[in-house]
């Protein structure tokens, strides 16, 4: 998985039918020091990301292991909305901060 | 399935539902000769790994076959702690601990 | 499938099940000619290869569950042949009988 920041959404009413009530955000990757990365991805949403959230996304076949991308043309999903982490016992972020 | 080194650790609440529980760890993969080898990943840690250990993982639809859930969305995980990983006469996980 | 030499092993204790008791080979891709290419990945041993062979490998879910008979698996590279030749065009690249030893990166 990678982590990115919710900056924003996407909305297509002309789409596939098997896209049609998926939550589709724009994700911006960070990096384990938290930079922002020149990569975006378009994920679809699981667990109700708000923009400005920093993320976990996987993409991918696994990405369409959950009840709401199974069996749709989804290749990246966010899967957890990110707290905090460290890296080397060093506190790099900080959802509440 | 690829040689890294534990780096860090994710906590993240709100998360899709068959993942309740699993650690998510930051993971350098490393080349054979236990350098920095591309970008950090965040991995689920399906073995009881921890920051400074060499592990090995597996990415893509296998990383979500090794949780204890199986239909869950997860492209990385850690399959195991690597104790020695001996390249020609080097032993690369016991250099990469020290230097951790 | 890919080529690839054997530049190591790798002793892990603690492990999923499905690995216990299996051969870990550090892995380097390499081109036919024996140029590396990619990152250094990490096989499952089916075969008996050593530190020095160059190893046929398949690096796909589907594949490596067959070989391990394991249809739930969480395995993806698995080296399935020692090597003995490779040509290309009539020129033989690689022969495991007249080989040099494998060469350290960056030596």
């Amino acid at each position: 998985m990678l982590i990115g920041k919710v900056v924003g959404s996407v909305v297509a009413s002309q789409k596939d039918e098997k896209l049609e009530n998926l939550k589709l955000l724009v994700v911006q990757v960070h990096d384990h020091n938290n930079e922002p990365q020149p990569s975006y991805v378009v994920a679809a949403d699981s667990v109700q990301a708000g923009t400005g959230d920093l993320v976990l996304f996987a993409t991918g076949s696994s990405a369409r292991q959950t009840t709401l991308t199974e069996n749709r043309p989804c290749d990246a999903v966010v899967m957890a909305v990110v707290d905090s982490w460290d890296l080397g016992g060093e506190n790099v972020y900080e959802k509440w901060a | 399935m690829y040689l890294a080194r534990v780096i860090g650790r994710v906590v993240a609440t709100a998360r899709y539902p068959g993942l309740d529980g699993v650690p998510l760890q930051w993971i350098q993969p490393l080349d054979e000769e236990g350098r920095d080898a591309g970008a950090a990943l965040v991995a689920a840690a399906v073995v009881g790994t921890g920051p400074g250990d060499v592990v090995h993982f597996v990415d893509g639809r296998e990383g979500a076959l090794a949780c204890p859930e199986t239909f869950v969305p997860v492209d990385a995980a850690i399959i195991g702690y690597v104790e020695e990983a001996a390249v020609f006469d080097r032993d690369l996980a016991a250099e990469r601990r020290r230097n951790a | 499938m890919f080529l690839a030499d054997v530049v190591g092993t790798v002793v892990s204790p603690v492990q999923i099940p499905l690995l216990e008791g299996r051969t870990l080979l550090l892995l380097r891709r390499v081109a036919p000619d024996g140029t590396p290419t990619g990152s250094t990945r990490i096989g499952i041993d089916l075969t008996g290869a050593g530190v020095g062979d160059r190893v046929l490998v398949v690096d796909e879910g589907n594949a490596g569950r067959q070989l391990l008979e394991a249809p739930d698996g969480a395995v993806k590279t698995v080296v399935v042949g020692v090597v003995d030749y490779v040509d290309r065009e009539g020129e033989l690249l690689y022969d495991k009988a007249a080989r040099a030893p494998v060469a350290r990166m960056g030596s």
